[in-house]
């Protein structure tokens, strides 16, 4: 079996979805003849052509409007929008509409539609270019939110995707986009959406991770003496809450990491999951997240004091294991 | 070097209809007799369902409503214009045009109490939700557009929004992509004047709405919106223009008779002089000076049709009251299925309210 990064999966995945349904075409921009920024879409245009490969013009609104209109009246749309920092063009759209047509209208019109866009700092790019936003699109009802860690589920997440009858934002975590290679199955398969994953197991602790931050979660725990159980959560919206509380009264202890800032982020939805669980007595010290500060992304020069890593993760995972004594 | 003039753009008003009634036949859209019947009832239909449902609004019965009062002509030509296969796009103030097409009276009168059911049958007519972000819809028109045209259908979107909808981005967006991919889609301005309370002279700097349109390298033209025979024949061409991948903008020059909603209060912010003008103006009145010059109506005619539209309007106020709310309904659509959560909550709902059954 080939070894292959993220962005090779995520392209196999298009290549097979488009051949396999004439419904699905791809839009967004520079997606098409420069097969887009980070090559994601690469060769779909000269595979499918330019009806199926859309290079539209400078307008994320638009694309996912008409993405929505496309949707409506029977394609199933991937649309790509370059970076999640230009999401919030598109966020009237999303929230206004998308998440809405089919409560709007009874299911009479539905929006099988993807929405990709590639989020995540430590890439020391320009502002607006680091952004992790999940946790307010993840408040949309209607709306679901995918985050791959890994080319594996990447492929299998963004295939699923595109099959579901719902609108879905699928954001890419780009920090890993080529760091990360392993082996993928070429053949066409799927990835349940909703269902988390236990990439490590462990006795220890629990530690839920997803996207960039699973990585760095694994690295932590080949440091830590204690043996961490590593949960790569794959959906945000609807999230796997039972695994989570099953691996937390296996564990009973709870470390949150994501790279988002810390309130409101996430991490604060499975933190309220436990405690409003019996699974919150068995706790033998209070859950920690690890997170990035209430603050606005800086520029590169700081992303290193900014964004969660190793050393946080451990220093989280030493407070837990310690009853909760700093 | 001497500035050379690079590029020369002009905008036209098409007038068919006068005031007075009478018709410039050079410009008269082919219609018989029939047809032109049809459209003074569906015209009148609308004014008289919206006088109900402002009624019943003030009673209670229903929630805020939007009336389009003296734009019935900007509302019924487009949606007389376009074909069972085409898609209308609307925004909230074109009931007419939505019963036009098919939606049950009681259907719309249960959107307007607040139930989304009353929108359950639009897909079947290719209607799409009524719309409240401004504009917003003009994007979805535009989408749908360039799906029967990437599905080789003949078929066109019609998408309606009003004066304070062109200022948005979304509008100039969906105008752009239009043009660029040369979409089978018709931008149906309703320029009634205000929005909300902000007159059009001060929505924008722009001496006409339709330019805009210009600026997207897009077909653009005004019609007298209170003229159906105008209404009607610019967007037959418009609809014939799109099929051939051309879009277009009409604005629809007409006048906003009643308050934005029933929550509004007009006379707050304009004259009695103002509104007296336009009533000289009114779409309904010279269609049927034009019909009984043409011998198509009388006093009598009149108000037999009148009696027949009212009881249609009462009858689908009767059949409102028929139908229960059930509130299980608010957690069926949201996906496509319930996940655990939702299946969760839904279970402690149900057992709250004490509640059971179906959609």
């Amino acid at each position: 079996m080939a070894r292959i990064t993220m962005v090779e999966a995520l392209n196999q995945a298009l290549l097979q979805e488009m051949g396999r349904d004439e419904r699905v075409i791809v839009l967004g921009e520079d997606v098409g003849r420069n097969g887009g920024v980070f090559r994601v879409t690469d060769g779909l245009f000269k595979k499918f052509g330019g009806e199926r490969v859309i290079d539209t013009p400078l307008a994320e609104s638009a694309i996912i409007g008409s993405a929505i209109g496309l949707a409506v009246a029977g394609f199933r749309p991937v649309a790509e929008i370059q970076f999640s920092g230009f999401l919030p063009a598109g966020f009237d759209q999303l929230i206004s509409h998308a998440s809405r047509m089919r409560h709007r209208s009874r299911s009479g019109y539905t929006v099988p539609m993807v929405v990709r866009c590639p989020y995540g700092g430590g890439v020391h790019a320009l502002e607006h270019h680091s952004e992790s936003f999940e946790a307010a699109y993840a408040h949309i009802c209607g709306l679901k939110v995918v985050m791959p860690s890994r080319p594996f589920d990447a492929k299998g997440l963004l295939t699923e995707a595109i099959r579901d009858p719902d609108p879905v934002l699928f954001m890419e975590p780009k920090k890993v986009y080529r760091s990360i290679k392993e082996e993928v199955p070429e053949e066409e398969f799927t990835v349940p959406l909703g269902e988390a994953n236990i990439v490590r197991e462990g006795a220890d602790a629990t530690v839920v991770a997803w996207g960039s931050m699973v990585k760095t979660c694994l690295e932590a725990a080949e440091q830590s003496d204690a043996d961490l159980e590593v949960v790569d959560l794959r959906t945000i919206k609807p999230f796997d809450r039972r695994l989570i509380l099953q691996s937390v009264k296996k564990t009973r202890r709870l470390v949150v990491a994501h790279e988002a800032t810390k309130t409101g982020g996430w991490g604060a939805e499975i933190a309220a999951s436990v405690a409003e669980s019996p699974v919150s007595r068995l706790l033998k010290a209070p859950m920690v997240r690890v997170a990035s500060p209430d603050v606005v992304v800086p520029l590169p020069q700081y992303e290193k004091y900014f964004f969660p890593d190793i050393e946080q993760v451990l220093h989280a995972v030493g407070r837990v294991m310690s009853g909760g004594e700093q | 070097m001497p500035v050379k003039k690079i590029a020369d753009f002009s905008v036209e008003r098409l007038e068919i209809l006068s005031p007075e009634g009478t018709a410039d036949e050079k410009l008269m859209p082919s219609l018989t007799k029939e047809q032109v019947m049809e459209m003074y009832r569906a015209m009148l239909l609308t004014r008289l369902f919206d006088k109900r449902a402002i009624s019943l609004q003030r009673q209670g019965r229903i929630g805020t409503y939007g009336s389009s009062l003296g734009q019935e002509a900007s509302v019924i030509g487009p949606a007389y214009a376009l074909r069972k296969q085409d898609w209308l796009v609307p925004s909230f103030r074109e009931i007419g045009a939505m019963i036009l097409r098919g939606v049950p009276l009681h259907e719309m009168l249960q959107y307007w109490r607040g139930e989304e059911r009353g929108h359950k049958h639009l897909a079947e007519l290719r209607i799409m939700p009524v719309a409240i972000p401004v504009s917003t819809q003009t994007l979805h028109a535009a989408g749908i557009a360039w799906a029967m045209k990437l599905k080789g259908e003949k078929a066109i979107a019609l998408t309606y929004f009003g004066d304070g909808g062109t200022s948005k981005g979304d509008f100039y967006e969906a105008l752009n992509f239009a043009g660029v991919f040369k979409l089978p889609v018709v931008f149906w301005c309703q320029n009634n004047q205000f929005a909300i309370s902000m007159p059009v002279a001060r929505q924008t700097a722009a001496k006409t709405l339709c330019q805009k349109g210009i600026a997207a390298g897009i077909r653009c033209l005004q019609v007298d919106g209170n003229d159906i025979f105008a209404t009607y024949a610019a967007a037959k061409q418009a609809v014939a223009e799109a099929l051939e991948g051309r879009p277009t903008l009409v604005e629809s020059h007409t006048y906003r008779m009643a308050d934005h909603t029933t929550s509004d209060d007009a006379s707050r912010y304009r004259s009695p002089e103002e509104m007296a003008a336009w009533q000289l103006k009114d779409p309904i009145d010279r269609l049927e000076k034009y019909m009984r010059s043409k011998g198509m109506l009388d006093d009598s005619l009149k108000e037999k049709i009148a009696a027949e539209l009212t009881a249609k309007v009462q009858d689908a106020v009767l059949r409102l009251e028929e139908c229960p709310v059930e509130p299980k309904v608010i957690f069926t659509h949201t996906y496509a299925s319930l996940d655990p959560d939702l299946k969760e909550q839904l279970d402690t709902f149900q057992r709250t309210y004490g509640l059971r059954g179906g959609d």
